[in-house]
């Protein structure tokens, strides 16, 4: 190391924050990926943790207190979604859900029925059961989804078929927060008598969901996206509604998911409900306020950016954006080393970022797909935050733009 | 000491790991980073159990994590994999194909790990880039030239694989372990109760399970639906007469004796690959020197360059662990040439290998044996 002359390095720029690294206040903008425990819900958490330790399935006063508040949460997380507490599966998050809606209901259809339709955007946790079923000899048709991030309900009724047991659709987009066309989708799946399933993860608590006036006859919702801890999700099931187990070994809820039930979780995912249930409209409001603002600032300010997806239809936390000749895994740790957290593309199980499939599906260039991020917020970010954000924004985008060379 | 942030390369190894945390002691401003280089489940029949040199295998990415997080530093992985396809593994692939035997660890200092990561190092606010490498970076001021020199620990030095840095980088890059012996790293990291400080060393190449180059070549050129067979061809020798077949021309390197599958009175060598005919050459041990070559794609380091008909003195070092000999580099009207003459014949002089020109420690500049 000896020898190398000190040399002036870009006075002012963000070297002068990954310094003080340590220091650095960090403020959450990845609220699609995960929302932090609210205090409500931590306060059922903990207490049902250190109180309630019975197992719901004994007879005994600790098995019923178990009982109790298991049944409790499923009125609650119903309500939220204006289904019948019956109708509600609690699974270990969403992507068992998903799992268990696709697989199972293929599962149990009739011989003669032996097609599914999905599309591009959606999650993996869709988008791989699907292609499990695939390769189990069940035909899967995966629509593509214009530039606006908005399935087209026609190109549903175009895919459908006698034998189209499933029809399986997301109602938000997690990268983009577009909102499909649920309702018209589900009068297009019924008519030949298949089934709608929609994976609502994104939605709940962002939007107003009634699966009844939705049509959906399977819903996933996942506790860790309304402020409920991780390990805790349900699917919603019309009563009626078929399907097979995937999973083998006991009698809990209603023989359609064994294994002991996450009471803590659980409770914690029905007081999360009931508090989404109050809050919605005022956070609604306010992080849609927030959102457009970021928006407006950051593409003011930065030439070459732009909003991904339809800027309409989309759930008011979410901000999907590009900017041209930036690397954006560059920028997430430029942001992240500046005290935001945002995201883009999709993790890999090392934790390296690999393209979005999500922005591929939608048209965009590997280049423009790499140079786009999602910001998403929540319940706790502050204007001063997101003006933090811009600012944040506007000088990482500045540098990599300065010191590309690959652009 | 220079006060600006410092990106370190982090594999997951002893070395790097330690580079790390010698830096977070000295009170630097530290972000490590790991590069995502190559899916190891890519190539599904390759996957041998308690396989060796498995690069960015998750393992190594959970190592480098947990020493980040023992020392306190922001930590990443960063994903190159499509670079390191690009810039390495196709033209390692291409280099064997076309009866050459080439240096993808040359090729990713070159294109990956002093490219991309010092850009990804840029722009997270990192000035310099640090790793695990044993070799050493000096600035010369008479020259006003930045030297690169061989490591103390001469068993380790790692200089015949960095020839390609330029100035820019070196003027970026940290080499802590440049002036240290493994054993006093491996205290080092004994001492800072790195959590791998017993793990063995990484060999080969790493995106190359267990060193079977000719079976990840087989593998890839399968998944890019190469016909594998037309790099068939026979065996002759140096007089031209047909001793057999073989099942590839990238099976053989030059210099090597074992997996001819011919039985011979006196022991073979190959002495050369021919891509156009697919014909592999096989000669005695004399028939392996050479008395020099040309080098293309030359990087001078400490030197400038040299002029047409200047001859400058050096030891040349053709193979990793080849003790450099003893040699006069001559100067040609391509600058980016240089012709290389020894002093006494060396074997196994092959095309597509690198050749680093040394002046005692200081590396003067390398390039790749036509």
């Amino acid at each position: 190391m000896q020898g190398h002359p000190v040399l002036p390095y870009y006075p002012g720029s963000v070297c002068a924050r990954i310094v003080k690294y340590n220091q650095v206040q960090h403020f959450y903008f990845d609220h699609n990926a995960t929302t932090p425990v609210a205090p409500e819900v931590l306060e059922t958490l903990v207490a049902c943790l250190g109180q309630t330790y019975g197992n719901a399935s004994s007879i005994h006063h600790f098995g019923q207190g178990a009982k109790q508040k298991l049944e409790a949460a499923r009125r609650q997380v119903a309500a939220l979604i204006h289904a019948s507490p019956t109708e509600i599966v609690f699974t270990s998050g969403g992507t068992e859900a998903n799992n268990l809606a696709i697989l199972g209901t293929a599962r149990a259809a009739q011989q003669a029925r032996r097609h599914i339709i999905t599309c591009a955007i959606e999650h993996p946790a869709v988008l791989a059961p699907a292609k499990q079923l695939g390769s189990e000899g069940v035909e899967v048709t995966c629509l593509r989804v214009p530039e606006n991030g908005i399935v087209n309900s026609e190109d549903v009724r175009r895919a459908m078929r006698p034998d189209t047991v499933l029809v399986s659709i997301m109602h938000a987009n997690n990268e983009l927060g577009t909102i499909q066309p649920i309702a018209e989708i589900a009068q297009i799946a019924h008519q030949t008598g298949a089934l709608l399933h929609v994976d609502g993860v994104q939605a709940l608590g962002k939007i107003p969901v009634d699966v009844q006036a939705l049509g959906a006859d399977l819903y996933t919702i996942s506790g860790h996206k309304i402020y409920a801890p991780k390990g805790v999700g349900a699917l919603y099931a019309r009563k009626g509604v078929r399907f097979a187990p995937v999973a083998y070994g006991g009698h809990h809820e209603r023989d359609r998911r064994p294994g002991t039930e996450n009471v803590p979780g659980i409770a914690a995912f029905g007081a999360a409900a009931e508090l989404a249930a109050r809050r919605m409209s005022e956070d609604s409001e306010r992080l849609g306020m927030l959102r457009d603002r970021l928006e407006s600032a950051v593409l003011d300010r930065i030439a070459g950016s732009g909003v991904n997806g339809s800027r309409w239809n989309r759930v008011p936390n979410t901000s999907n954006i590009y900017f041209d000749g930036i690397d954006g895994e560059a920028m997430v740790i430029a942001l992240d080393l500046r005290g935001f957290a945002v995201s883009t593309g999709a993790a890999c199980s090392s934790g390296a970022l690999t393209p979005s499939h999500v922005l591929k599906a939608i048209g965009l260039s590997d280049d423009r797909a790499r140079a786009s991020m999602r910001f998403s917020l929540g319940r706790d970010n502050t204007m001063e935050q997101v003006d933090g954000l811009v600012e944040a924004i506007t000088a990482s985008v500045a540098h990599l733009r300065r010191i590309s060379v690959h652009a | 000491m220079p006060e600006q942030p410092i990106a370190v390369a982090m594999s997951g190894g002893v070395d790097s790991s330690t580079v790390a945390a010698m830096l977070v002691r000295e009170g630097r401003s530290v972000v490590g980073m790991t590069m995502q280089l190559w899916n190891q489940r890519r190539l599904p029949e390759l996957a041998v159990e308690g396989a060796t040199g498995r690069c960015c295998s998750l393992d190594d990415v959970y190592d480098a994590r947990r020493v980040a997080e023992q020392i306190g530093i922001p930590y990443y992985v960063v994903n190159f994999e499509k670079q390191f396809e690009e810039h390495v593994v196709k033209p390692f692939v291409d280099e064997y194909l076309a009866g050459r035997t080439p240096i993808p660890c040359t090729l990713c200092n070159n294109y990956i790990k002093f490219d991309r990561f010092l850009e990804m190092a840029d722009s997270v606010g990192a000035h310099y880039m640090a790793t695990g490498h044993y070799a050493r970076i000096r600035f010369d001021a008479a020259s006003g030239r930045y030297q690169l020199l061989r490591a103390v620990d001469d068993s380790k030095d790692q200089t015949y694989f960095l020839f390609g840095l330029t100035q820019a980088q070196l003027a970026r890059t940290l080499f802590p372990l440049g002036e240290l012996n493994k054993p006093a790293v491996r205290d080092l990291a004994q001492s800072m109760e790195l959590a791998v400080a017993s793990k063995g060393d990484s060999q080969e190449i790493c995106f190359v399970p267990n060193g079977d180059y000719a079976a990840f070549m087989d593998a890839y050129l399968k998944e890019k639906g190469v016909e594998v067979e037309r790099t068939q061809g026979e065996i002759v020798t140096t007089s031209g007469r047909t001793l057999g077949r073989h099942e590839g021309v990238h099976h053989f390197t030059v210099g090597q004796r074992k997996g001819l599958g011919i039985a011979a009175a006196q022991p073979l060598y190959v002495i050369a690959t021919d891509p156009a005919t697919q014909r592999v050459v096989v000669g005695g041990s004399d028939d392996l020197l050479s008395s020099g070559f040309f080098a293309k794609d030359v990087n001078w380091i400490s030197l400038a360059g040299i002029a047409p008909g200047e001859s400058v003195p050096a030891q040349v070092r053709i193979r990793n662990r080849h003790t450099p000999a003893r040699a006069t580099l001559i100067g040609v009207d391509d600058a980016a040439r240089v012709e290389v003459r020894f002093e006494t014949p060396q074997r196994a002089v092959t095309p597509g290998q690198g050749a680093v020109f040394y002046d005692g420690d200081v590396v003067l500049g390398g390039g790749w044996i036509e």
